[in-house]
């Protein structure tokens, strides 16, 4: 098959899933999660066909796999929409498609799928457990399936669609319906247990949240379609359009257009990947399924944001010289490096062992966009995918924590003790090995340990990029949130898995089925191999035993292809001090913390989160209700609105009521009608004597009227 | 030749006669009697203006001869209403017949 052809084939087995299970297999869980997985396989193995297409094309930068069809007429032109897989949209392909093919396998324990249905358990609401009798008599408590299973592989279907849409596009219009695919289905995925209250209003807030980035973002899609008549990639990005966009101002805070663009571009990606100040609804959305925390949060949605600014990167880096930042360049940077040092903070005082990791993606999406803002391309890219995978991987992870404490939980039947506290957990490394090993070595990844993990590899060249093109700033801060960023991992490492357990619960938790410790495999591998293929050149020792091959593929998808940086021991020296000297603290200061009380950290202000959620709550929810329900509607609509149409119901009352009182009933009712009712009765009443019935009074009448007539004609005429 | 002016006032003095007994009589069948002289008066005037005027135009006498048959055909009918009174009311006194009172 024409590799074009298989491009477009991508996304389709998703879809098509989600359409199958939707209408005819929702009943069957295991048929439908069968075409959920198999759908998931497809794509991956068409991903990874082309994948390795990719590779084998010489200078793919120069001549990508695309193909276009008219889609809308617009008057003269068409919209046409595509596919294009450069090198750029490979190597995020790559990751994308793995890590949603093991999320679906990881979905299928994660849900129990195989274990008896619930005693009590409703769709919407967590699978409470099921009372079985063994052979022996005996009754236990074990984990009951999902009530809903076949909805989650649906959603998941449709979630999946969304991204290979968005990875595979070769324009904005389409990355957009992917984009908003995703949204759309985060949603219901946030709220998938629409029972609990939390769950649903996290559904909410995160749709509301990322739909205000959104809005910006078509604002800056139709900014671009009109200014540059097209929405295809590598028909913006060409040398003649970009030059005309920079040259080109707006009114708006001095911009140039490209830079306009860009930043309204970017405040999708604000929205989308969490970042300041939109970085609300993240930690809010771990009330969704685990594998759906991953999904959202690590391989698909907030990396597609991540995704959007690079594929955008030309636009953003338009009018930069190549040594002072431009003003949209600034902002991304600031917004960056502010949320990676300010989302770390939070995570140190969080006790949800998958709030830590909420916070830890947000900061580590921060590190990319302050890469972007500074102009390093590749490193940002680089750590989109390592990130991806080891974020995964941890989230994964933590699902399996969790669900091992949930199996402790339904064990001692202690319904109070909240499986995903990282306060009742402790020792599970003995109880949960496969999960330890693997969590740990996305823990490790996430904090940057030198050499052998992928997120050293990737976090180092964001480092050393800041430092080598002198942007102290934003190298320091970055440097300080790598730091906390080992220092919260490590105390998540050791309060999960190390020292005694502190509960029964976490006594007696259990190592998950082999659907979920597979995918947690097979993601770690990536997480420590991955980094290999980027490797700079000029490093001690490791440089060049393998190829720099991230930098030389990636980099290809851009016009100028960038230079690797000259090696310096300044940024090396820092990641090192930072990731070790992070875990080490970590470990030294919780290996022997009992209860929360004893975690120094725990201060209120990080702890609430620098009260974001309560300043935005009384800024801007608290306002809208007002405006809402006071403004709009106590005066707008009952005070102003009605208040017209009670004065126009009023007048008219008062008008009528003066028309019948002085015109209906004085004038039409008593004069005229009554009255000449009255006067005829006043003449009958007069007359009525005459008429007394006998008819020589008549007659004498007569001959007297006859007489008089008579008598008046003669005189009259005969005169 | 006697004078016209001789028939019209024997005419005249007839109809006021039977107009007298009209209007002044009680018994409904006097007041019938009186309508009868009133027609008659007339029949004496429509003969006397043909006899006096063109003699070769027989109008005149053609409307008394219409007048005697109407004059008996009334007098038949009206007979016949005063007894059918008569045979309800037990009266035929004009004033005592005064249903048509208010």
């Amino acid at each position: 098959m024409a590799t074009e052809t298989l491009i477009w084939l991508l996304p389709l087995p998703p879809v098509l899933a989600f359409f199958l299970i939707v209408l005819f297999t929702n009943k069957n869980k295991a048929l439908s999660h069968t075409i959920g997985v198999g759908a998931a396989a497809l794509s991956w193995l068409g991903s990874m066909v082309v994948f390795s297409r990719a590779l084998g094309v010489e200078h793919l930068g120069e001549r990508p796999f695309t193909s276009s069809i008219p889609w809308l007429p617009t008057g003269e032109t068409w919209l046409r929409i595509g596919v294009l897989i450069d090198p750029l949209g490979a190597a995020v392909l790559f990751f994308v498609a793995w890590t949603i093919f093991m999320i679906f396998l990881y979905s299928v324990g994660y849900h129990n799928f195989g274990q008896p249905e619930g005693d009590h358990d409703r769709p919407g609401l967590q699978p409470h457990g099921a009372t079985v009798t063994d052979e022996h008599g005996h009754r236990h408590v074990v984990p009951s399936v999902e009530p809903m299973y076949s909805r989650f592989f649906a959603f998941l279907g449709l979630f999946a669609f969304g991204m290979y849409t968005l990875v595979v596009s070769d324009n904005l219009l389409t990355l957009f319906v992917g984009w908003e695919i995703m949204g759309l289905c985060s949603y219901l995925l946030i709220g998938f247990w629409y029972g609990k209250e939390s769950a649903r209003n996290a559904a909410v807030k995160a749709f509301m949240t990322t739909r205000i980035g959104d809005v910006f973002m078509l604002l800056g899609i139709a900014f671009l379609y009109s200014a540059t008549g097209t929405l295809t990639f590598r028909e913006i990005f060409t040398e003649e359009v970009l030059h005309a966009l920079a040259t080109t101002t707006t009114p708006i805070l001095g911009l140039s257009a490209v830079g306009l663009i860009a930043l309204l571009l970017f405040i999708g990606t604000v929205g989308k990947s969490a970042q300041w100040p939109l970085h609300v609804w993240l930690p809010d959305a771990m009330e969704g399924p685990t594998p759906v925390s991953a999904m959202i949060h690590a391989a698909t949605m907030v990396s597609a944001g991540v995704y959007a600014v690079i594929r955008m990167f030309p636009l953003l880096t338009a009018d930069f010289d190549g040594h002072t930042l431009t003003t949209a360049m600034s902002v991304v940077a600031f917004i960056g490096a502010f949320t990676a040092l300010f989302a770390a903070t939070i995570a140190v005082a969080q006790n949800d062992i998958k709030r830590v990791l909420a916070y830890s993606t947000i900061s580590q999406l921060g590190y990319m966009i302050a890469a972007l803002g500074i102009g390093a391309y590749v490193a940002a890219a680089f750590h989109l995918i390592t990130h991806a995978f080891f974020k995964a991987l941890l989230f994964l992870g933590s699902g399996s924590v969790i669900h091992g404490m949930e199996h402790g939980v339904l064990h001692t039947g202690n319904h109070h003790v909240d499986p995903q506290d990282m306060f009742n957990m402790g020792g599970l490394r003995k109880k949960m090995p496969i999960t330890f090993w693997t969590f740990l070595v996305g823990g490790f990844a996430l904090s940057g340990f030198p050499l052998i993990t992928a997120g050293f590899w990737s976090k180092d060249e964001i480092l050393a990029d800041a430092f080598g093109h002198g942007h102290l700033a934003v190298f320091v801060t970055l440097a300080v949130a790598a730091f906390l960023t080992a220092f919260y991992t490590m105390r998540q490492i050791t309060l999960t898995f190390l020292g005694e357990p502190r509960t029964k619960e976490a006594e007696h938790a259990q190592e998950t089925p082999w659907t979920m410790t597979v995918p947690l495999i097979v993601l770690s591998v990536f997480a420590v191999t991955y980094g290999w293929v980027g490797i700079p050149e000029h490093f001690p020792l490791f440089g060049g035993i393998l190829p720099n091959w991230f930098h030389n593929f990636v980099g290809s998808t851009l016009a100028e292809e960038p230079e690797a940086l000259p090696f310096n021991l300044i940024p090396l020296m820092t990641s090192l001090v930072v990731a070790l000297g992070g875990l080490l603290l970590g470990w030294l200061a919780y290996r022997n913390v009992k209860t929360p009380a004893e975690d120094k950290l725990q201060i209120p202000l990080l702890k609430n989160k620098w009260y974001f959620d309560e300043a935005y709550d009384f800024l801007f929810i608290k306002p809208s209700y007002w405006f809402a329900e006071t403004f709009v509607y106590k005066w707008m609509d009952k005070g102003v609105i009605d208040g017209i149409l009670h004065a126009f119901g009023h007048a008219t009352a008062f008008l009528g009521t003066w028309i019948r009182n002085y015109i209906d009933k004085a004038i039409i009712n008593e004069l005229i009608g009554d009255g000449s009712a009255r006067l005829t009765q006043w003449f009958g009443g007069r007359l009525r004597p005459i008429q007394t019935g006998r008819i020589q009074q008549y007659m004498l009448a007569s001959l007297g009227v006859l007489i008089v007539i008579g008598g008046l004609m003669f005189s009259l005429l005969v005169k | 030749m006697i004078p016209l002016s001789w028939y019209l006032i024997l005419s005249a003095a007839l109809f006021s006669i039977g107009l007298f007994g009209v209007l002044a009589r009680r018994n409904a069948i006097a007041i019938l009697l009186g309508i009868e002289l009133m027609l008659n008066a007339v029949n004496i005037n429509l003969v006397s203006f043909w006899r006096y005027g063109d003699v070769t135009q027989m109008a005149g006498q053609v409307f008394a001869i219409i007048v005697f048959a109407v004059a008996a055909a009334e007098v038949a009918v009206g007979l016949a209403l005063i007894i059918s009174v008569y045979r309800t009311r037990k009266t035929v006194v004009a004033d005592e017949l005064d249903l048509m009172k208010w």
